[in-house]
């Protein structure tokens, strides 16, 4: 049924409907509209047999849904930014012991200096943990890929974290099709635990492992998240067999047959992408986009074959690696390497910085790419900064 | 029936259920814990004697520290009962986490959180304060042996007052462990007014299990802080465990009493009171405040704080309950 909701609402929404036994976050900006969104359901008793459990703080949050789905049922939490980095010891305690988990990331930047706005640098802070990481386009993917984190999540035994680019998407009013409570009891069914606390066959979980095993334990997960490739894919099309949408998967091709230039990204920021290259393209132009929807595990081999045909590939990412650069253009270089493609890096959107269409456009037209790494960045600043240096020796040419 | 030893003259309620031949023995022998170990004896009765008090309805998580890391090592597992670890100061949210579950399936599983003194008093501080305030189902159980034993015996906000420890060592300025500083856990979860605050003592077994045994069947958030002392810690004997974990109870440093809805409502008297620095001259720890040029200030320190612990709970006299 098609409602005009607000992205944190339809996230609340959706989850709800996947049926979660505990729900369990603390606020933060800007993830907070979806926690309070499934208060008032589990209140107003619109979502039942769900225990909502208000915390004091993210570790706790996390913790709480490390407890719940290891006493065997269905645990959801949210958090942002700063949160997620408050949780990070449990982040990957969660991964560790392979708890299905489902967890929105309300994508923004983190401090200091202080900033609520968007951009990715709090999922790429957790890339290593071993979660699954899906991103979302727009609200209705997000809907979308909540549905389908449980399942893979459940199916792999790891937990998922789905990216909501914060603002862009969880304050923004859009249409969205939310599926009926039977529609997803018929794709979601019921969570059978793989593992639970149970006086009647007690085992120990979360134990010391010693030298001897702990690389196998490690190899083992790199190689469920590899086999994990499979099921996002897998699911996604279940998905779409189901409601007709193709939102899952693990990338997301955009005019790629014909395009000499493809510029690959994450989340909203394709939508403003693809618009912009329609409008090139008309005039002639060979642009083409791909989104990573499963950022983890990696599609490696799906971007090679997604990229075949292009000559440039241009990675606009909203996050970077202070030090060495853009961390999504690592990537794409390594599963390019071996071919003639040239990847750029352009980072973009930090801190909630608007990427508009003009800004992509002169980008594009822009005759040396490196000299434009950060996009719509204020050079005079930038070159005042680095004068005020050491000794004003800077030489800020060639990165800015 | 019960067993041969002195269990037997006693009549059959007032069995230890540690005396009983068929104990639960929740946390089996060949683990790995130091000879002598507090903490290991009584995470031992306190289980058992949950264990007894539930049916063997029980699941556990335990906070990084000794008793995690001496239990459980992949591939062995001393536990007999339903057991997880996550992480060092989470132990109290993931009960939550436990005890919701168990609340959304229907099923009667007493949930149970422990942890030694820095996963408690330090780094759990936050969570186990959550979980007091939400007034959640979990019986929270902290071993405290008064210091980070597990990474090697440094100070925590339990440690008391001029005691060596790693990072507390005394020398020429410094007389140990900082004198004004300290926290005491059982009173701050008082003040949270939960259902159920208990302290306890491996000297006092009978008195230990049954406050656990009460504790487990409240709903509610409950606190049991166990006194435990520790041979390598502390720097005693291995046989002599009870011996300082009675001394303890004797001169007043460790209290042992009950609290409901944030008022003590009962303590256990001392027959006979015993001077502080009994109970400081048997640990290698308190060494320090004995020899030629200590400053006899400090054993007076120590000695307040039993003192006011005395007044306090009302155990000197020999009169039970406040
Ligand atoms: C976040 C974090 N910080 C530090 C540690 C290291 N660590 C493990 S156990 C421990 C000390 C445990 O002390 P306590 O809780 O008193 O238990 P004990 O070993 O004394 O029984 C420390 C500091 C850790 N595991 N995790
Ligand atoms: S160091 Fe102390 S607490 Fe740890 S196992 Fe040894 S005796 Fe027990
Ligand atoms: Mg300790």
């Amino acid at each position: 049924m098609l409602f005009q909701l607000e992205g944190s609402q339809a996230v609340a929404r959706a989850v709800a409907l996947c049926r979660p036994k505990t729900v369990c976050a603390y606020p933060i900006t800007p993830q907070t509209h979806i926690v309070e969104g499934l208060g008032e359901l589990v209140r107003s008793g619109k979502l039942t047999d769900c225990e909502y459990i208000n915390v004091e703080s993210e570790m706790a949050a996390l913790s709480v849904a490390i407890g719940s789905e290891t006493a065997g049922v269905r645990s959801y939490t949210a958090t942002s930014s700063q949160g997620l980095l408050y949780m990070m010891e449990a982040v990957y305690n969660a991964s560790g012991m392979e708890l299905p988990i489902v967890m929105t990331l309300g994508n923004r930047a983190i401090g200091a200096p202080i900033n609520i706005w968007n951009d990715h640098t709090d999922a790429m802070s957790v890339r290593d943990a071993g979660w699954i990481m899906l991103f979302a386009e727009t609200n209705q993917e997000a809907v979308d890929l909540h549905i389908q984190a449980f399942k893979i999540a459940e199916k792999v035994k790891c937990p998922v974290m789905v990216c909501v680019d914060g603002f862009i998407l969880t304050h923004a009013y859009e249409r969205v099709d939310l599926p009926t409570q039977e529609e997803v009891d018929d794709f979601l069914p019921p969570y059978d635990p793989h593992i639970s606390l149970d006086p009647k066959n007690p085992k120990a979980i979360g134990t010391m492992v010693p030298p001897g095993y702990f690389m196998e334990v490690r190899c083992l997960a790199h190689k469920k998240q590899i086999d994990a490739l499979n099921v996002v894919e897998c699911v996604g099309n279940k998905f779409k067999e189901k409601f007709g949408r193709d939102s899952g998967g693990l990338v997301r091709e955009y005019n790629l047959e014909k395009a000499e230039t493809v510029i690959v990204t994450m989340g909203s920021v394709a939508g403003t992408i693809k618009d912009t290259i329609d409008e090139l393209n008309q005039k002639g132009g060979k642009y083409g986009v791909l989104s990573i929807v499963s950022y983890r595990p990696f599609p490696a081999e799906a971007i090679r074959k997604a990229l075949k045909k292009a000559k440039k590939v241009i990675v606009l990412e909203k996050a970077f690696a202070v030090g060495i650069g853009g961390i999504l253009f690592q990537e794409i270089s390594l599963a390019l390497k071996n071919t003639k493609t040239e990847v750029k890096s352009v980072v973009a959107g930090l801190g909630g910085r608007a990427i508009t269409s003009d800004m992509i456009k002169e980008y594009l037209n822009h005759k040396n790419h490196d000299d434009m790494v950060f996009l719509g960045l204020n050079k005079e600043v930038i070159e005042r900064e680095c004068r005020l240096l050491d000794k004003g020796s800077c030489d800020c040419k060639s990165s800015f | 029936m019960s067993n041969s030893t002195i269990g037997s003259r006693l009549s059959k309620k007032k069995n230890s259920v540690q005396s009983h031949y068929d104990r639960p023995n929740t946390l089996s022998s060949g683990h790995r814990a130091c000879q002598g170990c507090g903490e290991a004896l009584a995470a031992r009765c306190a289980i058992d004697a949950a264990y007894h008090a539930t049916k063997g309805n029980i699941a556990i998580v335990n906070a990084t520290g000794c008793l995690e890391v001496f239990s459980c090592v992949f591939p062995e597992n001393a536990w007999n009962v339903p057991w997880m670890h996550s992480l060092f100061g989470n132990a109290p949210a993931v009960a939550t986490g436990m005890a919701a579950a168990m609340r959304a399936q229907g099923k009667n599983v007493r949930i149970i959180a422990q942890g030694g003194d820095g996963g408690t008093t330090d780094i759990g501080m936050g969570t186990l304060s959550g979980m007091f305030e939400r007034n959640d189902d979990v019986l929270y159980i902290c071993y405290d042996n008064q210091a980070y034993m597990n990474t090697g015996v440094q100070r925590s906000s339990a440690t008391p007052i001029l005691a060596r420890t790693a990072t507390t060592l005394p020398n020429a300025v410094y007389a140990g462990n900082e004198v004004g500083t300290g926290k005491n856990v059982p009173e701050i979860a008082i003040a949270h007014r939960i259902p159920y605050v208990a302290t306890a003592s491996i000297a006092n077994i009978k008195d230990l299990e049954e406050k656990v045994a009460k504790a487990i069947n409240i709903r509610g958030a409950k606190y049991v802080h166990i006194h435990v002392p520790c041979p390598l810690g502390w720097g005693y004997p291995t046989s002599e465990t009870i011996k300082v974990a009675r001394a303890a109870v004797e001169c007043g440093m460790f209290p042992l009493f009950e609290a409901e809805h944030g008022k003590v409502v009962g303590s256990t008297p001392i027959e006979n009171v015993k001077p502080v620095e009994e109970y400081l001259r048997l640990q290698r720890r308190f060494a320090h405040l004995f020899s030629k040029n200590a400053n006899p200030q400090a054993v007076e320190e120590l000695q307040k704080i039993a003192s006011a612990n005395i007044e306090k709970y009302k155990l000197s006299g020999g009169i039970a309950n406040v």
